[in-house]
């Protein structure tokens, strides 16, 4: 493990137990009370299950056309992050979603897209898993699929008449809401270059255990 | 390189017309979906009000993807696609010829399943159709695009029957939701064209990323 | 590695203690109709809670926070024990290559 990865863990836990007191403190929201403060948490996993899904994307590209088996790990490994982030912004959701809007699920764009998005990641696992020789290619090629789906989930909120909040509320949020916001942005996304890290670590040791197989046999 | 699409899609009409296997089977899997579909969800003799968009597309989707199963399955049996692969041909034209081909079998099955669900559930199929020709032709090569693709990934795969639905339906999601809201919008009694127009818009923007996704990936996918 | 499962654990402690006093902040109310809200386009803050209507959030709250932290403790765990299973092997097969050179 590089020299980073521990001191940056012990930040990432200190600002992680640090947020619930910033969350505590912001302002309630007119229309929503108390249930609102889902968000604080809901938004920053669901931009790093965005972009987790891009990173797969991006490594599964230049992994596709250049063959490096390093770009194939780590679009493994996020891949597995698109699906564990995915969870989190699909139950703190609707938990939010219950109270906010009276229903746990609704059948809009930002939703649907979203599931969708996710059950493409959950694909991935299972060709990695059960598809046999190939099957990284095969993962491959179905995550840049997954990755084109990304940007439309996140306009998709914009332009259709849809019950989920838009984009515009981020930018304007007032000060003590953005502060609580943008600090645990900043948890998810160290916590999210950790996870990769960690999780990247596993597949090079699975590797080196490959080739350690290989070279018994010879 | 248009040449070279022609030649695998006449190869393929050949061998299928020779015994129509797979059209018939397809067809028959597709007229039982719909079928089941108004069993279970027939109450008292009446169909449910907007039942025919969705089950009109559930029915071309499972169909769509038995068709792509055997259709793939038996080039895999033959081994006639490496054979095909060999050939000093554009990989892209291949992949064009097959997708061709696939677009052709379910088109001639929508051919039968449109009347049959129109006739089941009373539903106004027939009276937009040159709308309703563009909503078909329009999600039937959205599904077929990428349909295609991975079943041709998936010819050397171990479990490719199930992961072919593991891989397919996600992905095309979108061109199911656009399908069905536009063809249920051309039922309606009094038709509004704009939103009919709107679905089949993003129908053909999402044939376009797939198409173009899907001739890129094409040789790196197929390549060992 | 062994550093970061412990305090994880140690966050989540923190997290739902201070939810759950923040929650007991929360008053409830009487009964109000569900209408379909509006897309809202920005959030508007108000300093004090107004007297809160049909369901409890506090429940809602907790559930979501502590679902987090528990997600990701579990993620860790499957990692370290995935990784730990690997690097036995891994272990086991360096030694059996080493005793196979010496032979």
């Amino acid at each position: 493990m590089p020299k980073w990865f521990a001191p940056l863990a012990v930040v990432t836990a200190v600002m992680f137990a640090a947020s619930p007191f910033l969350i505590a403190n912001a302002p309630y929201e007119a229309t929503m009370g108390l249930v609102q403060k889902i968000f604080y948490y809901h938004l920053p996993s669901a931009w790093v299950f965005l972009m987790s899904a891009i990173v797969c994307g991006i490594a599964s590209a230049r992994f596709l056309f250049g063959g490096s088996p390093r770009q194939d790990r780590l679009a493994h490994a996020a891949a597995e992050l698109t699906v564990l982030f995915g969870a989190i912004v699909l139950v703190t959701g609707p938990l939010w979603a219950r109270k906010a809007w009276g229903v746990w699920w609704q059948w809009d764009v930002r939703l649907t897209s979203s599931l969708m998005g996710w059950m493409v990641a959950w694909a991935y696992l299972l060709v990695r898993k059960y598809g046999g020789p190939g099957s990284d290619k095969l993962a491959a090629g179905l995550a840049l699929f997954g990755m084109a789906n990304v940007p439309f989930v996140y306009i998709s909120v914009n332009y259709w008449r849809t019950i989920h909040p838009a984009t515009s509320v981020v930018p304007t949020l007032p000060v003590d809401m953005g502060l609580a916001l943008w600090f645990a942005v900043v948890c998810f996304l160290l916590l999210f270059v950790l996870l990769l890290r960690l999780r990247v670590y596993l597949e090079e040791q699975r590797t080196r255990l490959d080739g350690l197989y290989l070279s018994l046999d010879e | 390189m248009i040449r070279t699409a022609w030649l695998v899609l006449k190869k393929d009409l050949t061998v299928e017309v020779r015994s129509l296997e797979i059209a018939y089977t397809t067809l028959f899997f597709a007229i039982s979906c719909v079928l089941f579909f108004a069993f279970a969800l027939v109450k008292e003799g009446k169909a449910p009000e907007d039942g025919a968009a969705g089950i009109l597309w559930i029915a071309i989707a499972f169909g769509g993807t038995l068709a792509l199963g055997r259709t793939f399955e038996r080039e895999r049996q033959s081994e006639t696609l490496r054979a095909l692969l060999m050939a000093p041909a554009d990989r892209p034209a291949i992949y064009i010829g097959k997708l061709l081909g696939i677009i052709a079998l379910l088109v001639a099955a929508e051919l039968v399943l449109v009347p049959l669900v129109a006739f089941l559930f009373q539903a106004p199929l027939l009276s937009h159709p040159f709308w309703l020709g563009a909503v078909l032709l329009t999600g039937t090569i959205g599904f077929a695009t990428v349909g295609t693709l991975f079943s041709a990934m998936l010819v050397r795969a171990r479990s490719r029957d199930v992961l072919l639905p593991v891989l397919l339906y996600p992905i095309t999601v979108p061109v199911i939701i656009a399908g069905v809201r536009a063809t249920a919008a051309l039922l309606q009694p009094d038709v509004e064209l704009a939103i009919v127009q709107f679905w089949v818009a993003l129908l053909i923007a999402l044939d376009v990323v797939f198409l173009t996704l899907a001739l890129w990936t094409f040789e790196p996918l197929m390549t060992d | 590695m062994r550093v970061l499962a412990p305090l994880l654990l140690f966050c989540l402690l923190a997290g739902s203690v201070f939810t759950s006093a923040s929650a007991r902040l929360s008053g409830a109310g009487g009964l109000q109709e569900a209408q379909q809200p509006k897309q809202t386009d920005e959030f508007v803050p108000i300093s004090q809670l107004p007297p809160q209507d049909q369901l409890p959030a506090a429940p809602l709250l907790v559930t979501a926070y502590a679902f987090v932290w528990v997600v990701l403790f579990a993620y860790v765990m499957s990692v370290g024990r995935r990784l730990t299973k690997v690097q036995h092997e891994v272990e086991r097969l360096e030694s059996d290559i080493a005793k196979r050179t010496r032979t």
